[in-house]
């Protein structure tokens, strides 16, 4: 073997030992994020039960009351809201945009939803200032027989079902790709109609993947953070109502970093926090890629 | 020259015309074909076999820059028309594709998808069909005791004759098959074609094959396409032990193919 | 039979609707931001960092945000980009058959999903565990680690579109594996790439939750990197949290330029693509 040719595998040796590194530091980063925050929030867990935390709703942090459910709940509200709002119109988009446009029209729509993805979160936010919280404060609620000042589960709701739209869209429509073109041939032979083929066959098929991609909407919904704190209320009280305001847990940590130098309990108390969004959103986020895969492995 | 008489002829193909993009796949066909007889399609591969089969209940609208003219008459309507009922027809002419293609459910609902569609809702009802469809292709032995089964999983001979039970239990007039056994085994194939040797009594088999042998067996009524042009066509006896024109004599010889 | 034509047509109509929906909401956030904004928007605004009293009404611009957010965002691409290059490169070509590129890819996903606040509060308790305070440089850390599974997953995904065939085609033809990837995958991914790298500049810039606490804010132009630096999001959200109107509308002017710079991203990213497409092999 020629010198230079030794030089050559040496070099594609060392290069291949080298790509690992990054590899490695990607795969210990969750773990060393989930560690991280875990020890922060041992303070907090060593001193109150983690049902107490969960469950009691007084958040007094001065005063040492630290009950999460307020903040938990205002998540699930706000979160909810919004898929409620963009899985319909997302799953009809995705079907529209899959069986029934023309090439040159989903060529088209493309660049619009990539460009809707791309909006940063704070103009999400200030679009909500500007125009959704004036149109509940002034029409949505008195319409509904209540007053709000405008900040509220619903104007987060709103707005975060706008963000969400691309995710489960793209996704869908992806999803929706994957249905073997034989069986929707299938079903027309037989005589049904492109709806009924769709309805009976197109989406039976696509369900798994289509939960996938709503549990994966879930998750990024959750850890949304500033266009929603910009239009959510920020107040810490349980909602009853979509026109009430609400404190969701990323607003609830980006608001108080200031505190977290000074009051070592509270600083454990966001930690704790931030604990349960990151436990949230990977949970998900596994429970999605699971489903995908034992879809994968059923029509493989 | 096609006759229009209606007591012998189910499908009349009149001076049909079809592109795709700047591409001439059929070019002027005219053919008769006869009621409750097996007429088989033959020519070598690529010659437009299928896309005629496919005209006959418009699945080739599903084809994009797909352009025709002419006439496809069956009972007396031109099907060609905008004003048909593309479901209604799809009701009336049934295909079976060339590799079988359950739908994502039981054997028992692949069956009753297509009842359902045209309206029949009553279990009882539904549970007839399915179970004389089953019976008409031979597999209500094998599967009548696992009806929730998904179709996935029985063998592709037995998806096959699924598919065949599917597209009998709409009750068509008519059944298009589309080189329908290339991809079973050669006893699951037999299966299938004995069957339809026993349906031909009830209906109009239009069957595409680039089988030689096959459509020996099977056919009595021969159409010879080449590039896309009607070459010869006629009862089976004569087109396979007298044929007319030297292409035909050369295809069946098997010079090329 | 009428009936079933007519349910059809009804929900291709609800679909159409739907889509419409998505579409204007799209234009809805635009044009808010750009009538509310247009009239604030001047010259001084893109050309001068904010004066004293700017957060009470006073004169200046957002400066200082524009160029921190470049340098910021810079920074932090290029680290990302050095990161995911080689992870990508090696999840498309060193992994032979084993599980370890599947793991990997699981763990990017689900690293892509981790809300951006979680990284910058996990960059800002190392902070904390070291003594420093929130500056350019910490901001850039945390910004790249933010982006880089997003820019390592769209590499990922580009390269994975290299056909085998072209991998085969080199390989048998006595490179090495590195040269292979270099000469060969690089090349026909480039278009591809450099969308990639587009949209996870255009993310990093865009992203106020991640800064929030470990770049600190300034009204003034970083000059190195131990410098807090003032960013265009937060910039936005500052200005939105006066009380005073006049500033108020400054907020919404300084949304114009970041969404410009969004647009100009997209725009740019598509142009580029199509410009290289002539190199890659269909």
């Amino acid at each position: 073997m020629s010198s230079s040719t030794k030089r050559r595998y040496l070099k594609d040796k060392i290069a291949g030992k080298c790509m690992m590194i990054p590899a490695i530091i990607i795969s210990f980063l969750l773990f060393a994020i989930f560690s991280l925050l875990l020890i922060h929030s041992e303070q907090i867990l060593s001193m109150y039960s983690l049902p107490d935390l969960i469950l009691s709703s007084s958040w007094k942090p001065l005063a040492g009351d630290f009950g999460f459910f307020p903040f938990i709940m205002g998540t699930v509200w706000v979160t909810c809201l919004a898929m409620i709002i963009s899985i319909p119109i997302s799953i009809f988009s995705a079907v529209y945009l899959s069986e029934y446009a023309h090439p040159k029209i989903r060529k088209i729509i493309q660049p619009f939803i990539d460009l809707l993805a791309g909006i940063p979160s704070v103009v999400f936010g200030l679009f909500g200032i500007i125009l959704i919280i004036p149109v509940i404060r002034d029409y949505l609620a008195p319409m509904a027989g209540t007053t709000s000042s405008g900040y509220s589960v619903l104007a987060g709701g709103l707005v975060l079902s706008i963000m969400v739209f691309p995710i489960l869209i793209s996704i869908i429509y992806e999803v929706l790709g994957t249905v073997p073109m034989e069986m929707r041939e299938a079903s027309l032979t037989l005589g049904a109609n492109k709806w009924e083929t769709i309805k009976k066959v197109v989406l039976r098929k696509a369900y798994p993947g289509i939960i996938a991609a709503i549990i994966l909407g879930f998750s990024r919904a959750f850890g949304e953070t500033m266009a929603v704190l910009m239009v959510v209320g920020n107040v810490a009280i349980v909602p009853s109502s979509v026109f009430d305001p609400a404190y969701p847990i990323p607003a609830l940590i980006a608001n108080n970093y200031g505190e977290m130098m000074s009051v070592p309990i509270y600083d454990s108390a966001l930690m704790f926090a931030a604990l349960i969004l990151f436990v949230m959103v990977v949970a998900f986020n596994v429970a999605s890629k699971y489903v995908l895969i034992k879809i994968k492995r059923r029509t493989a | 020259m096609s006759s229009n008489n209606s007591d012998t002829v189910k499908i009349a193909v009149n001076n049909f015309n079809l592109d795709i993009g700047t591409n001439e796949i059929l070019k002027n066909i005219n053919i008769a074909i006869p009621k409750t007889q097996i007429t088989v399609i033959i020519g070598p591969s690529g010659c437009g076999k299928s896309t005629l089969l496919k005209s006959m209940n418009r699945m080739n609208d599903l084809i994009e820059d797909l352009r025709y003219e002419g006439e496809i008459v069956i009972d007396g309507q031109n099907i060609l028309s905008k004003e048909t009922d593309v479901t209604e027809l799809r009701k009336n002419v049934g295909m079976i594709a060339q590799s079988p293609n359950p739908l994502p459910m039981s054997i028992y609902d692949n069956i009753s998808y297509g009842p359902k569609i045209h309206g029949f809702r009553d279990k009882k009802e539904l549970d007839r069909i399915v179970e004389n469809a089953l019976k008409t292709v031979g597999l209500w032995e094998e599967v009548c005791d696992r009806l929730k089964d998904p179709a996935t999983k029985l063998s592709l001979g037995q998806q096959q004759r699924l598919c065949l039970a599917r597209t009998l239990a709409i009750e068509p007039e008519i059944i298009l098959c589309d080189e329908t056994t290339s991809a079973l085994d050669p006893i699951s194939a037999k299966h299938i074609e004995t069957e339809l040797l026993n349906l031909k009594e009830d209906y109009t088999i239009v069957f595409v094959t680039h089988i030689l042998r096959q459509a020996k067996r099977i056919a009595d009524y021969v159409v010879f396409l080449y590039l896309g042009e009607l070459i010869e066509h006629g009862p089976a006896d004569e087109v396979f032990n007298n044929p007319k024109d030297p292409r035909t004599k050369a295809y069946l010889e098997g010079l090329f193919g | 039979m009428n009936l079933r034509k007519r349910e059809e047509q009804l929900f291709k109509a609800i679909m159409l609707l739907s889509l419409l929906v998505v579409i204007a909401s799209l234009f809805a956030v635009f044009a808010t931001v750009i009538i509310r904004g247009a009239p604030s928007l001047s010259i001084e605004m893109l050309t001068q960092v904010p004066k004293g009293g700017y957060y009470l009404g006073g004169g200046g611009g957002i400066l200082n945000a524009i160029v921190g957010s470049l340098y910021l965002s810079i920074g932090a691409i290029i680290i990302a980009f050095i990161l995911s290059l080689p992870m990508a490169l090696y999840l498309n070509q060193y992994s032979g058959k084993s599980k370890i590129p599947e793991i990997i890819r699981m763990i990017l996903e689900v690293s892509t999903g981790i809300p951006s606040l979680i990284y910058g509060v996990f960059v800002f308790l190392i902070m904390i565990q070291v003594g420093a305070r929130a500056s350019l440089f910490w901001g850039i850390i945390t910004v790249a680690v933010f982006i880089t599974p997003i820019l390592t997953r769209g590499m990922d995904e580009i390269m994975q579109t290299v056909p085998i065939k072209l991998k085969e085609a080199s390989l048998a033809l006595g490179t090495t594996r590195y040269e292979t990837l270099v000469q060969v995958i690089i090349r026909q991914a480039l278009p591809g790439m450099l969308t990639a790298v587009i949209l996870a500049f255009g993310r990093g810039i865009g992203d106020a939750a991640s800064v929030l606490f470990t770049a600190g804010y300034t009204d003034s132009i970083p000059t190195s990197l131990g410098d807090p630096v003032a960013t265009l999001p937060l910039a936005i959200f500052f200005q939105l949290s006066t009380p005073i109107p006049e500033v108020q509308q400054r907020a919404y002017a300084s949304a114009i330029i970041l969404l410009a710079i969004v647009l100009l991203l997209s725009a740019v990213s598509r142009i580029l693509s199509r410009r290289f497409m002539k190199y890659v092999i269909k």
